[in-house]
């Protein structure tokens, strides 16, 4: 494919940015990073303020304080604030806004600067690095969904941005095209060492375009942290129950047990009294018994999901392979994990779902 | 006719036309930008008050326009005692003071599709275009004109055509167009077979002001997702702002503020133009006569057409519906000549009993509103109507109701709102009205537009501002409902655009 690597891709730093609108605080001090030709999704619950933050980094909004800096030079603190169309950014709009007046090879070739040399070559290399040569005289209104969004991300790369920002952008693609075009960018994306933030309010799909995600809620980062890092050892239950499903259990900690409804549980750190101990669905195993009952078994085809009752309190338990039990059965549970993460009681919030 | 002076009209209509385009453009679409991408010290005012200009007819504002800066009028009175009787004043009896004064009277329509257009379409492509190293102008340059063009193009339509239709204005400014050559003809001459030809030829012109459209709109209509909203506003200080305030301020004050005032001034300083007031009761009751008549008449129509057409289901029926609108395209003048032809006909026929041609005509002036103004009704009950769901209909008739039941239980009742504001509209425009009434009314027959033409033909300017001030202020009345509604629920200007636009559309097709 004759791809031509970044060599402009640089550090993106976001130090403290905050953001009122209409008095309400959107941003509360937001501190991310993304290190040069990496990745991270930010992750959120909707109106966490996760798109402001990416637009204030864009230049489309102006941020009331904080530092945004890309390479070392500074896009906006207190005095400065460097337009848009300076920043060297590129972005992917979650509708792609292509310019509809336009043919497909003119919006790719739109942000190259005058100077460009082979404009033309510049232009059908991009189409053919998002799989879409020869569509160049297409207009975008007669392109199928998929492809306009190939060529929203060939427009943005075409340029070479010192960065790269797409906002939900595979929201508007059908399922099972979603799944494919989310592995081409991720590809593609990783090839051109390009710097890239993806937003997302998708956890599966945060876990697969970044090799860090960054769980923001009411306005600030919660926690940044690879896929693996976040899933087995939240930051919090809020973080914890927001990344994948979870069993929250009271404990009684001392040192490196925690005794539960499930027996006792081996923790990572060493804690004492009252506690929230983590365990996900998948690493309880069920077995005949009388410790808890059967209440409602989903089958999803590669796995099955139970919920089981055990003293009043509803474990998810998640196996391989279709349901062995039935509702109404008895059971015994074992927990077959790692050490458990847990937190202090005090400090447990309520479910985010 | 056709070889003595009807070459010189069709270029001063041609050169008419051009440029109040090309003023309405800059001035509407300028405004439009000004209001939208920034930010300054009055600017929610004069995002509305923009519109009112709307309210005042050309006719009306050319006449005052006249008396203000006349040879007799204050401007140049004043300019000669400070600068000696030679000072140097341009020809306002000219093509060019007709168009400044039609351009004001009109830039409301450019503006307000201009408004929607950037509003609704442009936002998030403005945005990905700065991304792509464009500043605001080359943005502006680049992305947000060329994708509000077929809206512009539309705005630019509905100017030319009320410019085409106008054949008073251009009359106090001495400014021979082809639309006064048909009221001479008809009026002054009694030549039905030229005004005929004349009338021909107008409608030639709207053709090919349409085919310019089809130019003007380039390939095609762009439609975004996403709920409308202003691009980011830029905050402008400092001499930016007074420029801007200015700009909008001086529109306003020539449009609209300044013609009031004198209006206002005129009713004052004479008070004995309001005495005599049988007379102004009668020309209201005229004017309104007319307009309830026509309005009721349109959304009775309307209704018809766009419930008939929904529920045939069949093609031929709803393209059917769809051309009764096309009237709107027509240019006044024209439709008057042609329902003029038709009352030939018929009181040939019926002889020459005088209270049965007074009938004749009157009925003729209601039918050629009809004609006219169909669409203005029939957008507002078929934009309603279009909220009726098929679920619902099929829950009636699911629960045994006919299509006569459906029709008098679901449609009316539900289209009711709609068929309101379609009223209300018809009835202003009916009462702003001045082509058609001139040439089909009745001899004796005076309504309250005639009424300020003839006084303003006649420089009676004074006694002619009590009814230009009745005429104003009822326009003003669906303005400010609308703007009320704008403020309630942001967003309805693009609904407003839009509906002008589908007007335009379906006059078009």
């Amino acid at each position: 494919m004759g791809i031509v690597k970044t060599s402009s891709s640089r550090r993106l730093v976001v130090r403290g940015v905050t953001k009122d609108f209409e008095g309400e605080r959107v941003l509360r001090g937001v501190d991310l990073t993304v290190d040069r030709g990496s990745s991270v999704t930010l992750l959120g619950p909707s109106g966490c303020g996760k798109t402001t933050l990416l637009r204030a980094i864009a230049g489309l909004e102006r941020p009331d304080a904080g530092t945004i800096s890309l390479g070392g030079k500074t896009l906006t603190n207190g005095e400065t604030f460097v337009a848009p169309e300076r920043r060297h950014i590129g972005m992917v709009f979650q509708d792609w806004a292509l310019f509809p007046h336009l043919d497909v090879a003119t919006n790719v070739a739109y942000g190259l600067p005058k100077s460009t040399e082979n404009r033309g070559a510049v232009v059908e290399e991009t189409l053919e690095m998002v799989g879409l040569s020869g569509f160049g005289r297409r207009m975008p209104s007669t392109l199928s969904g998929g492809e306009q969004q190939r060529v929203a991300i060939a427009r943005a790369i075409a340029p070479r941005p010192d960065a790269l920002l797409l906002d939900e952008p595979f929201s508007n693609l059908d399922a099972g095209l979603r799944a494919i075009v989310r592995s081409d960018t991720r590809a593609l994306l990783r090839e051109l060492e390009m710097t890239t933030l993806f937003v997302t309010h998708d956890q599966g799909e945060a876990f697969v375009l970044g090799d860090e995600v960054a769980v923001m809620k009411d306005g600030v980062i919660r926690q940044q942290a690879p896929p693996g890092v976040l899933y087995s050892a939240p930051i919090d239950p809020w973080v914890a129950a927001f990344v994948g499903e979870a069993n929250l259990l009271l404990a009684n900690a001392e040192g490196r047990t925690a005794h539960t409804v499930l027996g006792s549980i081996p923790l990572a750190d060493q804690a004492f009294g009252k506690h929230t101990v983590l365990l996900r669905p998948e690493q309880i195993y069920l077995a005949p018994g009388s410790e808890g009952q059967v209440k409602s078994v989903e089958f999803y085809g590669h796995d099955c999901s139970y919920r089981v009752d055990v003293d009043g309190t509803e474990i998810i338990v998640r196996s391989i392979a279709a349901p062995v039990f039935a509702r109404g059965d008895h059971v015994s549970l074992s927990y077959q994990g790692p050490e458990a993460v847990s937190y202090p009681t005090a400090e447990a919030e309520s479910n985010p779902s | 006719m056709w070889g003595g002076p009807l070459p010189e009209m069709m270029s001063t209509t041609g050169v008419l036309l051009v440029l109040v385009g090309a003023g309405t453009l800059v001035l509407g679409t300028g405004l439009a930008w000004l209001t939208t991408a920034n930010q300054f010290p009055g600017r929610r005012i004069f995002t509305w008050a923009l519109m009112l200009p709307l309210a005042m007819p050309a006719y009306i504002l050319g006449f005052v326009f006249l008396a203000i800066l006349d040879f007799a009028g204050p401007v140049q009175t004043a300019l000669r005692s400070g600068f000696g009787p030679e000072v140097w004043f341009p020809d306002v009896s000219s093509t060019v003071g007709v168009a400044i004064v039609m351009s004001l009277s009109l830039y409301p329509y450019v503006y307000i599709l201009a408004r929607a257009a950037l509003r609704e379409q442009t936002p998030a492509t403005y945005e990905a275009a700065r991304m792509l190293g464009d500043n605001r102008m080359a943005a502006l340059r680049r992305v947000v004109l060329p994708m509000a063009r077929p809206s512009l193009a539309a705005g630019i339509v509905l100017v030319m055509m009320e410019t085409l239709t106008d054949f008073a204005t251009v009359q106090y400014f001495n400014v021979q167009t082809v639309s006064v050559g048909i009221y001479q003809v008809w009026r002054g001459m009694f030549d039905r077979e030229t005004a005929v030809e004349l009338a021909a030829l107008v409608l030639f012109i709207a053709l090919f002001i349409i085919g310019l459209e089809r130019l003007l709109r380039g390939p095609a209509r762009f439609h975004q997702r996403g709920a409308p909203r202003d691009i980011e506003r830029v905050p402008l200080r400092g001499w930016k702002a007074v420029v801007a305030v200015s700009i909008c301020g001086s529109v306003l004050a020539a449009a609209i503020v300044v013609p009031l005032v004198q209006l206002l001034y005129w009713l004052w300083a004479s008070p004995a133009v309001v005495t005599d007031m049988t007379r102004a009761f009668e020309f209201l009751s005229n004017s309104l006569g007319m307009a309830v008549a026509a309005a009721f008449g349109c959304v009775f129509f309307a209704m018809l057409a766009a419930g008939g057409a929904r529920f045939s289901g069949s093609t031929l029926v709803r393209r059917a519906a769809h051309l009764v609108t096309v009237g709107y395209a027509v240019p006044g003048p024209v439709v008057a000549i042609g329902v003029l032809v038709m009352i030939g006909w018929v009181s040939g026929a019926a002889g020459s009993n005088p209270a049965g041609i007074v009938l004749l005509s009157l009925t003729g002036l209601v039918y050629a509103y009809i004609v006219r103004f169909m669409a203005l009704g029939y957008g507002s009950v078929d934009a309603s109507m279009e909220k009726i769901t098929p679920s619902t209909v099929d829950a009636a008739h699911t629960l045994g109701a006919g299509p006569p039941r459906v029709m008098r239980q679901i449609y009316f009742p539900m289209a009711g709102a709609g068929a309101a504001a379609g009223a209300v509209l018809v009835a202003i425009d009916v009462l702003k009205e001045l082509p058609i009434v001139l040439l089909i009314r009745p001899f004796g027959f005076t309504t309250a537009s005639v009424w300020v033409w003839e006084l303003a033909s006649e420089s009676r300017w004074a006694a002619a501002a009590v009814p230009a001030l009745l005429i104003v202020l009822t326009a003003m009345i669906p303005i400010a409902i609308y703007l009320g509604r704008e403020r309630r629920r942001p967003g309805s200007a693009v609904a407003l655009g839009a509906r002008v636009a589908t007007w335009v559309e379906a006059a078009v097709e």
